[in-house]
């Protein structure tokens, strides 16, 4: 019985070594002055190697049924995308081993494969057959793929020529029309505007009644809720919590407000330099350390224990929202810091965001090498009460105040003035 | 109950020493190889003014300074096949093979957003960039028919063989190119390293001059060197000569060559591609 599972992963691990593999590559001259320093015995730091590796997923074990749509939760860096590219076979597993029965397809990111010189018609192809989709059958299908994307005039124009809108609308359609057996899909959704987003899931769950299985990753936790029966909650790379949607999400949001995550899997860190501690909002401060609430001087404070003298210190700081993308980043060069529990304080006029959760990034490094780095633990969750438009689709990213008065034209007549229906 | 399940299924595992080529699986992406191919000749000449002349202007250009310069100034003795003719052979196979090397050596890095987000056999990506310089080939094989037709140079029944010399060449870029984009994913450094090395490669091929200008044996230093053996064991000059033999069937059949390149290309083609199967599981976490 258990073997007619449609995803089944045994203990799948993946080891990432860094700086070294992930980022960066390799030039042949570090690897001959490597291979030299090895000749030479020692030089080198051999034993450096353990110390900068990371589990970025660890001994994850779980199976999900035929037609079975499951969630994918976690903050950033807890192995979500990870995990997707171990399933999907971009990467191979470190350990581990999973087995996917019926056919495959992925959707870790819209227009993945798309030329901008090629026409919509040629990328539709082409798009299909990156994704695994025979030619016949993108051809049965190719009018209804034109048809979901709204893109009927513009089939023939080159797609560098297309807004964003229209070139997400139609890779997403590429891929909603697949019909695999199981479908692999990292936060797509996060991207297009809020009507594709509902059609793109109304065409899921249609899809899904044929018997689709779905692994879903998603930060928004209503698009979860809708389409999932169940979720798998990942922390530091391992599978924290196996349980039907509402109950996980749940805890989820219950270990995000009490500061319980382990966030992004960190390397052991090193014995000598620094690694950050804790970080807290001194003003404007809502209902817990790490809420802001207003609109005032933000202060936010990030500790951070230096064990040995700093000399050319950089420090970075990168604010990310709940889709993963860069808000706000700041970064001072020249520190002087002596060793001992040191506070870095920053002082901002306003930040005029949305309420949601955001992430902070800090890093800190002496001249190149780096010192540490940390994914704040818990997340930054702002509670300033929502100023702009009562349409989620139109009220943006700044949540800052705004007045309007009507007054007779000042210069030009032809600026024109906004209705005034507010 | 899996065991008369049709449905497909995929493994995932750590795979460990050295990969089986699994060519079926390859095979079974033969469409989107195609599409590949289609896709970088499509692109290749958009908004250029010539378009796809440039495959003839380009070779002929070269073919008018050789001439110039190896064919009347230097002097460069070919027999009986006018200098134009023979260099115009030599530039367009030689054209072919370094071209299709140096774009399969940048393939996988050009393409990395792709193998950084979807799942193919990564064999593919370097094996369309060789296709694609056969369109090139076949444009410049018909220039070559009617610059053989203004010398008045008939083609005989040798050019039968011309196809598998061809052939000989793909397995030959092939072969190179396979390592070199493998190695090009790790180390940049080929990327710098390409123009230069396909430079030299084809001063030591018979491209402006013929095999026959080398000498059989040369003295250095008191040894004697079989310089003509050791210039045969470079397999592209077995497929100039040998193209040369088929087009104008002039000399004698360079079968030594030949086999020489055939024995050589294979050797390139399996170690290449066993190497690239080795470094494949590793391509998304270093490109």
């Amino acid at each position: 019985m258990g073997d007619a599972a449609a995803i089944r992963c045994e203990g799948i691990s993946k080891r990432y070594r860094l700086g070294r593999g992930r980022s960066g590559y390799e030039t042949l001259r570090d690897r001959l002055a490597r291979a030299a320093r090895g000749l030479l015995g020692g030089g080198g730091a051999p034993g450096a190697a353990g110390a900068n590796e990371v589990w970025a997923v660890r001994d994850v074990t779980f199976a999900v049924q035929p037609g079975e749509v499951v969630g994918l939760i976690g903050r950033n860096g807890a192995g979500k995308s990870t995990l997707l590219k171990l399933l999907t076979r971009i990467t191979e597993p470190t350990a581990g081993r999973a087995v996917i029965r019926g056919r495959v397809a992925s959707l870790l990111e819209v227009g993945t494969g798309f030329h901008p010189e090629l026409t919509g018609r040629e990328n539709i192809f082409l798009n299909g057959a990156i994704l695994g989709m025979p030619r016949r059958e993108t051809a049965a299908r190719f009018d209804e793929i034109v048809a979901f994307a709204e893109i009927e005039k513009f089939v023939d124009t080159p797609v560098k020529h297309y807004s964003s809108g229209m070139y997400v609308r139609l890779a997403f359609a590429v891929a909603a029309h697949l019909s695999p057996e199981v479908l692999l899909v990292d936060e797509v959704l996060a991207v297009g505007d809020a009507a594709f987003q509902k059609k793109c899931l109304a065409r899921m769950e249609a899809v899904n009644r044929g018997g689709l299985t779905i692994l879903f990753v998603s930060h928004q936790m209503n698009a979860i809720r809708r389409l999932c029966a169940r979720c798998l909650w990942l922390d530091g790379g391992a599978v924290r919590l196996d349980a039907p949607a509402e109950e996980a999400i749940a805890a989820y949001e219950r270990a995000h407000l009490a500061g319980d995550l382990r966030g992004a899997a960190r390397p052991g860190a090193p014995a000598e330099g620094a690694s950050f501690v804790s970080w807290e909002v001194i003003e404007p401060r809502g209902s817990g350390p790490h809420t802001l609430n207003g609109l005032g001087t933000v202060r936010l404070a990030v500790t951070v224990e230096v064990r040995r003298a700093i000399a050319h210190g950089v420090h970075g700081v990168t604010l990310y929202d709940a889709d993963n993308r860069v808000i706000w980043g700041w970064a001072a060069y020249n520190l002087r810091i002596e060793p001992g529990a040191v506070e870095f304080q920053y002082a901002l006029d306003s930040l005029p965001v949305r309420p949601g959760r955001y992430t902070l990034h800090v890093s800190l490094y002496d001249e190149n090498r780096m010192l540490d780095q940390w994914t704040c633990v818990p997340d930054l969750l702002v509670t300033t009460p929502p100023m702009t438009h009562p349409r989620d689709e139109w009220s943006g990213v700044l949540n800052t105040p705004c007045s309007l008065s009507l007054a007779p034209a000042r210069a030009a007549p032809g600026a024109g003035a906004p209705g005034g229906d507010l | 109950m899996s065991a008369n399940d049709a449905k497909a299924e995929v493994v995932i595992q750590p795979s460990r020493g050295w990969a089986a080529l699994n060519l079926r699986e390859t095979w079974a992406y033969r469409e989107l190889l195609l599409f590949f191919t289609w896709r970088d000749l499509k692109v290749r000449y958009k908004q250029t003014l010539l378009g796809a002349s440039w495959a003839l202007v380009q070779p002929a250009l070269t073919v008018a300074v050789f001439t110039l310069f190896f064919g009347r100034l230097a002097g460069i003795d070919t027999g009986a096949v006018p200098y134009p003719l023979f260099s115009f052979a030599g530039v367009m196979v030689w054209g072919y093979f370094a071209g299709s090397v140096t774009r399969a050596a940048t393939s996988l890095v050009g393409q990395q957003n792709l193998l950084k987000k979807v799942y193919f056999p990564r064999l593919i990506v370097p094996v369309s960039s060789v296709f694609v310089g056969l369109v090139d080939l076949l444009m410049a094989s018909a220039a070559l028919a009617c610059l053989m037709a203004f010398y008045g140079v008939a083609p005989t029944a040798r050019v039968a063989a011309l196809p598998g010399l061809v052939a000989l060449a793909v397995l030959l870029a092939l072969g190179v190119g396979l390592w070199l984009s493998a190695l090009n994913v790790k180390y940049r450094d080929v990327g710098h390293m390409v123009p230069f090395l396909m430079q030299t490669w084809m001063f030591l091929s018979p491209v402006i001059y013929p095999s026959a200008l080398v000498p059989q044996t040369r003295t250095v230093a008191g040894w004697e060197i079989p310089a003509r053996a050791l210039y045969g064991l470079n397999p592209m000059a077995g497929v100039l000569e040998g193209a040369r033999w088929s087009l104008f069937g002039v000399g004698s059949a360079p079968g030594a060559a030949v086999l020489t390149a055939t024995i050589v290309a294979l050797v390139l083609l399996f170690t290449g591609a066993a190497f690239f199967r080795r470094m494949e599981r590793d391509f998304a976490d270093l490109i």
